[in-house]
């Protein structure tokens, strides 16, 4: 059997890829960055956005980024006079901004979603809330994205 | 040899009690190493997207197939009955071959033989979906494997995998999963290698897959050959670590990072 | 296989907030990654998912390539009266999935 610094430089060796953080280069990161800050004016139209009444619940360690449990929930008695009309998710390091943009009412009853995302890299996921009296509000959570340590080999 | 000393036998050959899986007290399902969200995933069927497969081979069940236009439930009925336990059990020898065959080779017998139709290639949709449908109904058993004269050489020839060096960091499946279980590789936590979820639905994958499609995950990460998906020596290995993890419940159809 | 699979309780007391689940069996393909010759797969991937209670949508979301392979969407919605819950995905390539879950309110 090998010593533990042998194994170990093995082990190095079978997990090339395996850096403990994905990290994008930084003039793409902050072009990613623009991308997200125009993806949530043309939501707001230049509308201001409050932090609160947003909860973003998402781990803030995750397994894998290839599918990252999330739910958002607003606080909001959700009837005819005041609701939640929608709930867009967005991060910062993917190719595109976007998640989700989802539609809702005062039918709803709770002004909750929860999907599963692609987080491509360690940054921050936005929620945001748009009310039905025109305001927006929003929670952020810093996230970091670990990869497999065995990773799978190419697309067959 | 009576089963009580080939027992024996398996364990002073591999030379520790641990090669044997350890007491039942200190085996640990990589569940437990998994995150708050991805346990929630594997508990919860309305969110466990293996429910899709699970879903698929329900159906696949009812239909019947092949020259003998027979399907799955014209023999067993009833899987939630017939189907109980089975997954617990294999692989498992067959007497018409006098080979041990896992859970797909099993299905794509009865393809063949009774159902007259060609066999379902491994890791298809479909034979994920039977596969993850049978599994299903074992869910929480006990794994209890045959180890007795008639198995014996096989479980003995996987073990002999599962402790030989391999691939071109030389590497044995025993060094990482036994001698260094609990540690890390990176970020994860290197688990005991119980194959107690599956099919299991792999983050990482996307979608559903084998155990031999771990295992060939595996060698590819100590560059090594690997086998064919379905092959002898997959099987071999199969079985000695579904005997390693005897008693421990099943799992399947799980979800893993 | 273009399965999906709702989770919506068969009966509730009328405004009961019911909670609903469902998955696609869809791969999601991003449009961003490539094979190993380096040419790119293209996009595919569900763009739409709505559900209608008796005819009227009360909710409905736009999917992205952000979405994980075979999409969660859970929601809720007031028990209103009995009746049929539809629910509709639609994306890339004329994909088109709809289920229907019916409900008694009483």
């Amino acid at each position: 059997m090998t010593t533990r610094r042998q194994f170990l430089l093995l082990a190095g060796g079978a997990a090339v890829s395996a850096a403990v953080q994905a990290e994008l280069p930084p003039e793409i990161a902050a072009q990613r960055h623009a991308a997200l800050q125009e993806a949530v004016r043309k939501v707001t139209g230049g509308a201001p956005v409050r932090t609160g009444r947003v909860k973003l619940d998402i781990p803030a360690l995750i397994d894998n980024g290839n599918s990252v449990a999330l739910s958002v929930e607003v606080d909001s008695p959700m009837t005819e006079a005041e609701h939640v009309k929608a709930i867009h998710v967005f991060t910062e390091k993917n190719p595109q901004p976007y998640i989700i943009n989802a539609h809702l009412g005062p039918r709803a009853g709770r002004g909750r979603i929860t999907t599963r995302a692609r987080i491509a890299d360690s940054g921050s996921v936005l929620a945001l809330a748009q009310l039905s009296d025109g305001s927006f509000w929003s929670d952020s959570v810093s996230v970091v994205v670990t990869l497999s340590a065995c990773s799978e080999d190419g697309l067959t | 040899m009576s089963v009580r000393a080939f027992l024996g036998g398996l364990l002073l050959a591999a030379g520790c009690a641990a090669s044997a899986g350890g007491p039942p007290a200190e085996r640990r399902s990589g569940y437990l190493d998994m995150g708050r969200e991805t346990r929630a995933m594997q508990d919860d069927d309305t969110v466990n997207p293996a429910t899709l497969w699970v879903l698929d081979g329900e159906a696949l069940w009812q239909r019947k197939a092949g020259a003998a236009a027979r399907s799955c439930a014209d023999c067993h009925q009833d899987a939630r009955v017939s189907m109980r336990g089975v997954a617990a059990r294999h692989p498992a020898y067959d007497a018409a071959t006098g080979k041990v065959v896992n859970l797909e080779q099993r299905i794509n017998a009865c393809r063949v033989g009774q159902q007259q139709a060609p066999p379902l290639a491994y890791e298809s949709r479909e034979l994920l979906a039977l596969t993850a449908y049978v599994a299903r109904q074992s869910r929480g058993m006990p794994i209890a494997i045959e180890a007795s004269e008639r198995t014996r050489a096989f479980l003995e020839a996987g073990r002999a995998t599962f402790m030989r060096r391999e691939g071109q960091l030389n590497l044995a499946c025993a060094q990482c999963h036994e001698e260094r279980a609990g540690r890390r590789v990176g970020g994860s936590v290197i688990p005991q290698g119980h194959p107690t979820a599956y099919p299991i639905y792999r983050l990482e994958w996307q979608g559903l897959g084998s155990l031999h499609r771990r295992l060939r995950n595996c060698m590819i990460g100590v560059r090594a050959e690997p086998y064919a998906l379905g092959a002898p020596e997959y099987v071999e290995l199969e079985m000695f670590l579904m005997w390693r993890a005897r008693g421990m419940p099943l799992e399947s159809p799980g979800v893993r990072p | 296989m273009a399965r999906v699979v709702v989770n919506v309780p068969k009966q509730a007391r009328r405004g009961e907030i019911l909670e609903i689940r469902t998955l696609a069996g869809h791969n999601m393909e991003t449009g961003f990654r490539r094979k190993a010759g380096g040419e790119l797969i293209p996009r595919d991937i569900i763009t739409r998912f709505s559900c209608r209670y008796n005819g009227v949508e009360v909710f409905s979301a736009e999917l992205h390539p952000a979405i994980a392979a075979n999409p969660l969407i859970a929601f809720s919605t007031i028990a209103t009266e009995s009746g049929t819950l539809e629910f509709l995905w639609t994306g890339d390539n004329g994909y088109r999935a709809t289920v229907a879950a019916q409900i008694t309110v009483a």
